[in-house]
Parts: C-alpha cells; sequence; structure tokens
C-alpha cells in the first residue's frame, strides 16, 4: 500500500541578522525507509518536530520530496496528487475539511459530489457512519455549533465517504475526552479489521497506538528509529519485567533466584521485583514467591509504551554522542 | 444585505452627485458622456461592484498563511476551478441582492439610457459574467500569493486602493487623457468592469469588448492555474 525508500524533505529556513539574510538548511525527513501492507495498522510515533507532519504531507502528495522515492497505492502522490486524493483518506486532528457554517449532512453531500460517489454507495456508507458513530442527531447540525468531539466524528465519516483504501490520521484523538477518544478508537479498529482499511495515525497518545495498531513506528530528528510489533520493541528496548507484590503482612521482600532488583514500598507491605524476561518466567517467579510468603495480591507489570519510547530516544541519543 | 444595499445606494447617490456637478461644468457632456449616461455608468458600476466582487475577503489568503490550505489541497479537484464554480454561485444570488437592486434604483429615479437594442441586454450580462470571471482571477491570484509572501494584505491593500481606479470605477475610463487610455485598455483591468458598462451604454463594439474580456479571462485563468502548480511544487505549506 504504501512504499517509502530513502525518503529525505530539507527546508531552508532564514536567520536575518539586520538587514542580511542568511539561510541554513534543516532536515525534517532524513532518509526514511519503510513499506506499509494493505490491511495493516500503524502508529507513526515521535516527539513534535520529528519529522511526522512532514512525512504526512510527502505521502499525500501536498509537499514534494527533495529526494527519495515514494508510492502510494501504486501511484507517486505528488504528481498524481489528485488522483491519490480520490483513493485515500486524510484526517487532520487539528484542521477541518468541512464547511464550518453548513449542517453536517451538507458538507457530506458536497464531499459526494467532489469525490463523485454513487447515490447508492454514498447512502450505503453514511448510514453505517452515522450508526457506529452516532450522528443521527447531529446530521442537521450547522459544524460549528459541534463540540470537538462531535466534530471529528463528522471528520472520519467526511474521509470514509468515499470509501478509501488507505486512511491518514495525523493525531485523530488530540483534544478529546476519554469517551470520545474510545469511542473513535473502537470505530477505527472495526474498520480495520472488517473493512480491511489499512491505518497510518501519527499520536502522542499512546493509547491510541496500545489499542489500535500491531505495529509500531518510532520516528525522531528525521530517522526511523525503530519498526517492528509493539511487543517486540518492548523486549528489545527493555528487557526488564516487574512482578509487583502485596503482602498480607508488612515484612522483607522475598529472596528469589532470577530477581535482579527490589524496591519496597508502604512500609513492606509493597514488593517490586524486576527480573529479566529472557531468564525468568513469570510463573517461575511466582511459584517461588508463594513458597516463602503470604500474598495478598499480585501483577505482572509490562514497561510503559511511554518507557519504551523513552528509553529509545535515550539510545539513539547515546549513540548520536558515541559518534 | 439591507446594510450592504443601503451603503452602495448611498455611495451611488454621491459618485452621482459629483459626476453630474463635474458634467454641468463642462457643458453637459465629456467625452462620450451626458448626463444620462453618466447616471447609468453609476448605477451598474454600484451594481457590478457587488457583483463581480472587486474587493474579496482575502480568505484562501488566510488558509494558506494558517495551513489550513492543505485540506483544500488534497482534495480530487481542480482547487481553482472548485473555486470559480463557487464564485460563480455567489454571483448568482449577488446578482439579485446586488446588481439587480441599484440599476432598478437608477433606472426609476434618474435619467437613465437604455440599451439602444435588444441584444445589449443580453450580451450585457454576459460580459458582467466574465467580468466576475476576471475579478475571480485576480483575487485568486493576490490570495495565493501568500504561499510566498505568507502576510499579503500588503498586496491586498494596493489592490483595494488602486483596482478602481484601473477598472474605471473611479471615473470612466474615457475621462482619462489619451495616453493613459490607451495604456489602460492594454491591461486586464477595463474588462473588469468598464467593458459591461460599455456594452450597456453602446460605447464601443460590443463583440469586440466581449472578446477582449473572454481573453482576459483566459490568461489570467492560465496564469493562476501556472502560478498554484508552482506554489504547491516548490513552496512551502505552513504548520505542522
Amino acid at each position: 500500500m504504501i512504499e517509502v525508500r530513502e525518503l529525505r524533505r530539507e527546508f531552508k529556513v532564514a536567520t536575518s541578522k539586520g538587514l542580511r539574510r542568511n539561510y541554513k538548511t534543516v532536515t525534517a525527513v532524513d532518509g526514511v525507509t519503510f513499506e506499509v501492507q494493505a490491511g495493516e495498522a500503524v502508529g507513526y510515533v515521535g516527539p513534535n518536530g520529528a519529522g511526522k507532519s512532514t512525512t504526512i504531507k510527502m505521502l499525500t502528495g501536498i509537499l514534494v520530496p527533495t529526494s527519495g522515492h515514494i508510492t502510494v497505492d501504486g501511484v507517486d502522490p505528488s504528481r498524481q496528487r489528485r488522483d491519490l486524493a480520490k483513493r485515500i483518506g486524510v484526517v487532520f486532528g487539528q484542521r477541518s475539511q468541512l464547511w464550518w457554517d453548513l449542517p453536517l449532512r451538507d458538507s457530506f453531500d458536497l464531499l459526494r459530489s467532489i469525490y463523485r460517489v454513487s447515490a447508492e454507495d454514498y447512502r450505503k456508507r453514511l448510514d453505517e457512519c452515522v450508526e457506529l458513530l452516532g450522528l443521527q442527531e447531529l446530521l442537521i447540525t450547522p459544524v460549528r455549533q459541534l463540540s470537538l468531539g462531535q466534530r471529528m466524528r463528522g471528520e472520519i465519516t467526511a474521509a470514509l465517504l468515499h470509501a478509501p483504501e488507505l486512511l491518514v490520521l495525523d493525531e485523530p484523538t488530540i483534544g478529546l475526552d476519554l469517551e470520545s477518544k474510545e469511542r473513535l478508537r473502537e470505530f477505527l479498529a472495526d474498520i480495520n479489521t472488517r473493512r480491511g482499511t489499512t491505518l497510518l495515525l501519527t499520536t502522542h497518545d499512546l493509547d491510541d497506538i496500545e489499542r489500535l495498531c500491531p505495529r509500531l513506528m518510532v520516528i525522531d530528528h528525521g530517522r526511523v528509529l525503530a519498526d517492528g510489533p509493539l511487543d517486540e520493541l518492548r523486549a528489545e528496548v527493555t528487557p526488564d519485567r516487574e512482578l509487583v507484590i502485596d503482602l498480607r503482612e508488612p515484612g522483607p521482600a522475598p529472596d528469589v533466584p532470577g530477581v535482579t532488583a527490589v524496591r519496597s514500598e508502604a512500609n513492606g507491605l509493597r514488593h517490586h521485583l524486576t527480573f529479566r524476561r529472557a531468564e525468568t518466567t513469570a510463573a517461575q517467579l511466582i511459584t517461588q514467591v508463594v513458597r516463602q510468603v503470604e500474598v495478598h495480591d499480585l501483577a505482572v507489570v509490562e514497561p510503559e509504551i511511554d518507557d519504551v519510547i523513552r528509553k529509545l530516544y535515550q539510545r539513539q541519543l547515546d549513540q548520536d554522542v558515541r559518534r | 444585505m439591507l446594510a450592504g444595499m443601503t451603503t452602495n445606494v448611498v455611495f451611488g447617490l454621491l459618485r452621482v452627485a459629483i459626476l453630474v456637478a463635474a458634467l454641468k461644468a463642462a457643458n453637459g457632456e465629456i467625452a462620450d458622456y451626458t448626463v444620462a449616461a453618466a447616471n447609468t455608468y453609476v448605477w451598474i458600476g454600484q451594481g457590478l461592484l457587488g457583483f463581480i466582487l472587486l474587493w474579496g475577503t482575502n480568505e484562501l489568503a488566510e488558509r494558506v498563511r494558517s495551513g489550513d490550505v492543505v485540506v483544500d489541497l488534497y482534495r480530487p479537484w481542480n482547487l481553482q476551478g472548485a473555486l470559480l464554480a463557487e464564485d460563480v454561485g455567489r454571483g448568482g444570488y449577488a446578482f439579485l441582492t446586488r446588481l439587480a437592486p441599484p440599476m432598478v434604483f437608477g433606472m426609476l429615479l434618474f435619467p437613465f439610457q437604455f440599451p439602444a437594442t435588444a441584444v445589449q441586454w443580453p450580451l450585457f450580462l454576459v460580459s458582467a459574467l466574465i467580468a466576475l470571471v476576471i475579478s475571480f482571477g485576480f483575487r485568486f491570484l493576490i490570495d495565493i500569493s501568500s504561499f510566498w509572501l505568507i502576510d499579503n494584505r500588503g498586496l491586498y491593500g494596493f489592490w483595494n486602493v488602486s483596482s478602481g481606479l484601473l477598472c474605471g470605477l473611479t471615473v470612466p475610463i474615457s475621462f482619462f487623457p489619451e495616453w493613459a487610455r490607451e495604456v489602460l485598455w492594454l491591461t486586464p483591468f477595463p474588462a473588469v468592469l468598464q467593458a459591461p458598462i460599455d456594452v450597456f451604454l453602446g460605447h464601443g463594439d460590443p463583440v469586440k469588448l466581449l472578446l477582449l474580456q473572454a481573453f482576459w479571462a483566459v490568461v489570467i485563468l492560465a496564469i493562476g492555474h501556472l502560478t498554484l502548480q508552482r506554489a504547491v511544487r516548490k513552496v512551502v505549506v505552513q504548520g505542522g
């Protein structure tokens, strides 16, 4: 669906000093290579200024790459922008493609004409979105009167009316409350699995990734730091897991082989035992622990996705320093 | 809408008063303008102003500045064509609310020079429509200049100040000294306003005027198309 090879994009930035104007070149995307198969759901994450939006703009053909090669659904985006636009959907969390003063339904009708969708397909797709996203009562409301959460549901519907095979979402859940986020994620997961729509989404909310994207791509300073299933990245970056035990009575932490670090809290009522996933299994550990102490409750904790990403950035930083 | 109409009519009255006073001082005729022609010129001009929308809203320029224009650019449409269609639609509404009222007002209350032949009526409508297209072309170019300028308010302001004089709104172009008249008719500006008025008044050959307008409409839309293409290929869309 998407093929990107050695993609680069440079910007000239003016650095004015008095009346003299100098330019320096900033590389926003610096040799990015990846592939996305049809039907995948890929999370594209990185800190602000990492090059995410620049990549998205190049994928949709709005920005021309400085060098490198892109194919999206078989076409070169910047050369066949209009052709591609018919086949992909784009949602920008911070911008709107709906008509501000028109009711939602009128916006959808206009989009139907712009994308030349047949009346029958249009009705079918609209009905489906309206039902799943709960838009019934909102269709006659002018867009300017919708809440952000309502509007985002409208935006997603707008992007799906022409049944795109690829849906690109640039921070779709930004600014939404928990319930709206959850609803949106559920819907996106549904169209990904049921309709097979390929998803590529950028986000700062890592719950989006956890819920939606089996595959994660991390980018920073215009380079891909990591690319793979979330679980694998976790295992690769943080070899440690943690067993948290709550004791019935306060006491010292059990001494179990395989544990590399112990942290106690609540006056010895709770202990965090760190262990290496490659060397010890949680089951082994638990068997050992319950032999020694009386356990009230226990839990195995995976490192938070935030930690994984932070460690990825850190690793890159270390490499840069060493170089 | 009512406020717009009232302002429009008040300005029309002022312009009529000044122009007629000038004509009276010049023994009732300047160039090819009699008192009736001058009245007609003013009321059609007042009507066309809102119909062709000589002074736009700079909305697209703001979208370029904020980066919202990405939304317009990734749609499977020709952006200039789509906006032109929207503007022609706006013209349909403005025909009823902006063009017709001052003309009718002038016809009923002032000496008015009606077209000598019936065919001038439809020709005037065609001419006004082409004028709208050219006016749109100018506004589009000024808007998309912000791809390079980021802030195009200077250019926008300059257009708002100078276009009235160049297009024949302030005074008829035939009042200009001969050299200025000749230079102006080599530019697209008279085609925006003076040409439809001339078609209505029967000043000059209407067919020639229409052909001239059509020529400029094609030229300015072509320039707009090429400029937009260049903007998208060479220039950066703002905002993350």
